[in-house]
């Protein structure tokens, strides 16, 4: 048995997810789907399962061509999708939970359920109380239900998502034991990472992903430089050195934990100063974001000072912040930025400072198309913001800020942009910096990463892992030191 | 909350209505009654003459107040369900400026108007508060509160306020004539409170189109956290959304109460709260659209009492069409986004 990807295409707006993908997966081997965050994976992924439509392309499991419009077809044809959260009911028993989403009627069998699950647990060795609330199991039992679960509907590809997220180490190695067994038996078990250790330990075969492509595979095992090549591409860019000389300390950081949902950063030093450029690298969720609120003023540390401008705003809420002149661009546009609906005049009177009560729409008008002029927007004052491309609302973004700024921080400021927007956000940046304005901000990039900062904080697991100085790192060893590897 | 409602391009904005009206009729023939009669006495019974016409007016003072003021919590992003309560808060804290307070005539109006103003706010503000504060989404906490206002009326009439040797829930003791609002003419035209309304709706829709605040609203009502990053208040704002809306909701139940019935009874909202929202549905959030739908829905209302007196059918018939229309009003709306969404083909998704 096989499964063959042709030609997957899908587009998410001006972003190819999905750029003609072409993957075969055999029986009998675990195969690994590694790439960075945003490399189409999940996208890749979501289509097989059948949860978001392919533009074109072609699914074809076992000599035969899939039509899969929703899960249930995907079901239906034996793919089951494990997801990064496991997608339980989490005031339903186990058994509930097992027994949801099987076929059949109205009439429920909860005895032949309770027979089957207590099977398939024996079989894997899990141990299940099928009257307990789904509530009182840990990540990765929910994980381990689900995997029963689907495999009871007939699942005959097993497709995890990032699945050792939030689990615990042995219960990794009983995931890791499971899937070989899985595989052993002739399952076909596709493994989606971006933990070039896991996929190291776990795969007997490794398809690369990067921009929408498939860029490489691999037989395991198969040297990390290569994976770590196929990963990022060959990154060959001299950091370009800072025309300004550095300042006083923008923002200090004294021995501060910052603790939020799973990310706990601990007893973290450190200091930007004025005209520098600080990078945060690491895989999306390490704790950059953390970071970053922390020294926007909305997340307040659980322990340390923090101190902006040289006075100590430990604990002061996000207007305080906003006030010493920082200021925060998070990832998502449309979602933490602008307001979807509001025209770009609006955005305008809004982070303008007016003061009147009233608002002079003519006003609003003219200065809205000078700054569309002079930020090259494509658009009207009258165009709402959600209407605008991703280039143009981070051009809109960019022009709505304050005009003396402190501190800039920003959340893969270029992601998703075109060439030209991308380096028009960074001419943008560079100017702020050369005014004295520090600017921290998380990318995924590396050529990014290597290309502006002065230093980069890399994390890994919510800690910073490492200080590196821009101007002596290779991209291959920020590359290794991002997968939670030392390059040795 | 994006516009579904009525205002936009026209002719195919007019199939809903057609169609609504269609049912209408429809139901009129399933119960036995000749359909175009009743139509013409629903017309008839709601501007046919100069006391139908102070009597439709009378309706749509409330409704329009009602309806003005959820402009205001909608812009916010607010479903406030507890506009019912807020209508029957401001009757009571007007009750009792009317019952206990001494003054003469134009003070004593005036007194009753800011109470009842002041009385619906900080009704609001409990349901912002419970949602800021105590996390209660506002529909529950709205639905909970129109139950203890109107248990509460109950109280006070049957209770502390009930009439001399009686405990009915027919209402309080009649006012003193020096607190009645105000009307003109021998049809009662309720002048004082036309022009208090027509103000609301004034002020209204300039605070929604040319200030500030209203803008401001606006950002925290689409998107909260893009508001708060940008600087703006937005527990301040939500609560003010509250505070706004409570004022008019409270202004209408005064006038209900020192205007329509010189008494506190315990249907003193006359149900203008609920209807106050399916105005602001049909209108599609606007202010500018808010003061004819008011008067059609007035008048359908007002005009519907004559079918129970001349054909025996139930008054009901007025809510039924009121729910059509804007069911089909909406369902025009949901239509039209999803044809131009497979126009454009599929809709561009976040990818995760």
């Amino acid at each position: 048995m096989s499964l063959e990807l042709r030609d997957i295409r899908k587009t998410f707006g001006p972003v190819r997810a999905n750029d003609g993908v072409d993957l075969t997966v055999e029986a009998g081997a675990l195969h690994g789907l590694l790439g960075e965050n945003g490399a189409g994976k999940s996208t890749l992924m979501k289509i097989l399962s059948g949860f978001i439509a392919a533009d074109s392309g072609d699914v074809i499991l076992d000599g035969e061509r899939l039509a899969l419009s929703s899960p249930r077809d995907a079901i239906r044809a034996g793919i089951g999708m494990l997801h990064q959260d496991p997608l339980v009911f989490l005031p339903l028993t186990v058994l509930d939970n097992f027994i949801l989403g099987s076929p059949g009627g109205a009439r429920i069998d909860r005895r032949a359920g309770a027979r089957r699950l207590q099977e398939t647990s024996e079989r894997f060795g899990f141990g299940f109380d099928p009257d307990a609330p789904v509530r009182s199991l840990t990540v990765g039992e929910r994980q381990q239900l689900e995997i029963l679960r689907l495999l009871w509907l007939g699942a005959r590809v097993l497709i995890l998502d990032e699945p050792t997220t939030g689990i615990s180490a042995t219960q990794r190695v009983k995931l890791f034991e499971t899937l070989r067994s899985l595989a052993a038996q002739g399952t076909i078990v596709i493994f989606v990472s971006h933990k070039l250790e896991e996929v190291e330990e776990l795969c007997d075969r490794v398809t690369v992903m990067r921009r929408g492509k498939a860029v490489g595979e691999a037989e395991m095992p198969c040297p990390t430089d290569r994976l770590v090549e196929m990963m990022f591409g060959k990154v060959l860019v001299e950091a370009e050195p800072t025309t300004v000389p550095p300042g006083d300390p923008v923002v200090e950081l004294d021995s501060v934990t910052l603790r939020e949902r799973t990310i706990t950063t601990a007893d973290l030093s450190l200091s930007v100063r004025a005209g520098e450029v600080v990078g945060l690298a690491g895989l999306e969720g390490s704790g950059q974001r953390t970071f970053l609120r922390a020294c926007a003023g909305l997340l307040g540390p659980a322990s340390g000072r923090m101190l902006i401008g040289g006075r100590d705003l430990t604990g002061r809420g996000y207007r305080d912040f906003l006030a010493a002149g920082v200021h925060y661009l998070p990832a998502g546009r449309l979602e933490e930025g602008l307001v979807p609906g509001l025209t770009v005049a609006e955005h305008f009177v809004l982070t303008g400072g007016a003061r009147r009560a009233f608002i002079d729409w003519q006003d609003a008008r003219r200065l809205a198309e000078t700054k569309i002029r002079d930020n090259f927007i494509v658009g009207i004052p009258g165009s709402t913001a959600d209407s605008l491309s991703g280039g143009n609302q981070q051009r809109l973004l960019l022009a709505m800020m304050p005009p003396r700024l402190r501190l800039l921080l920003m959340e893969h400021p270029t992601r998703g942009l075109d060439i030209e927007s991308a380096d028009w956000v960074w001419t943008k940046l560079l100017e702020r910096r050369d005014e004295g304005t520090a600017i921290v901000f998380a990318s995924t990039d590396l050529d990014e990463l290597l290309r502006y900062s002065d230093r980069i904080l890399v994390f890994f697991a919510g800690q910073v892992l490492r200080v590196l100085d821009a101007h002596e790192t290779s991209g291959e060893e920020l590359g290794h030191l991002i997968g939670g590897k030392e390059l040795v | 909350m994006r516009p579904l409602g009525l205002p936009g391009s026209a002719a195919s904005r007019l199939l809903p209505v057609v169609l609504a009206l269609g049912v209408a009729l429809l139901l009129l023939k399933l119960a036995g009654a000749p359909p175009l009669e009743a139509m013409r006495l629903l017309v008839e019974g709601s501007v046919g003459s100069s006391a139908k016409v102070s009597d439709t007016l009378a309706a749509w003072v409330p409704l329009a107040l009602v309806s003005a003021g959820l402009v205001i919590t909608f812009a916010a992003g607010l479903w406030n369900i507890g506009v019912e309560g807020q209508i029957v808060a401001g009757a009571i804290a007007a009750t009792w400026v009317a019952r206990e307070v001494p003054g003469p005539a134009p003070l004593l109006v005036a007194l009753t108007l800011v109470a009842g103003v002041v009385g619906g706010a900080l009704w609001a503000l409990l349901a912002g508060v419970l949602r800021t504060r105590g996390r209660v989404n506002e529909i529950f906490g709205g639905l909970g509160l129109d139950f203890v206002a109107s248990g509460l009326a109950i109280f006070l009439i049957i209770g502390p306020w009930k009439r001399k040797g009686i405990a009915s829930t027919s209402g309080t003791e009649l006012f003193r004539p020096e607190t009645w609002l105000p009307t003109v003419g021998p049809s009662r035209l309720p002048a004082l409170a036309i022009g208090l309304a027509v103000a609301a709706v004034i002020l209204v829709f300039l605070l929604m189109r040319g200030t500030l605040f209203g803008l401001r609203l606006k950002a925290v009502g689409r998107n909260a956290r893009s508001a708060h990053l940008m600087g703006i208040p937005t527990e301040r704002y939500t609560l003010s959304a509250f505070a706004l809306c409570g004022a008019l909701a409270g202004l209408a139940g005064t006038i209900q109460a020192t205007g329509v019935f010189h008494k506190l009874v315990p249907a003193v909202s006359g149900g203008y709260g609920f209807l106050g929202i399916l105005v602001v549905l049909l209108a599609g959030f606007r202010a500018s659209w808010i003061a004819p739908i008011a008067l059609f829905f007035a008048a359908i209302a007002v005009g519907s009492t004559q079918l129970s007196l001349r054909l025996d059918l139930d008054s009901s018939l007025a809510g039924v069409l009121q729910g059509v229309l804007v069911l089909f009003v909406i369902l025009a709306g949901g239509w039209r986004v999803r044809r131009s969404r497979a126009r454009a083909g599929s809709a561009p998704q976040e990818e995760a």
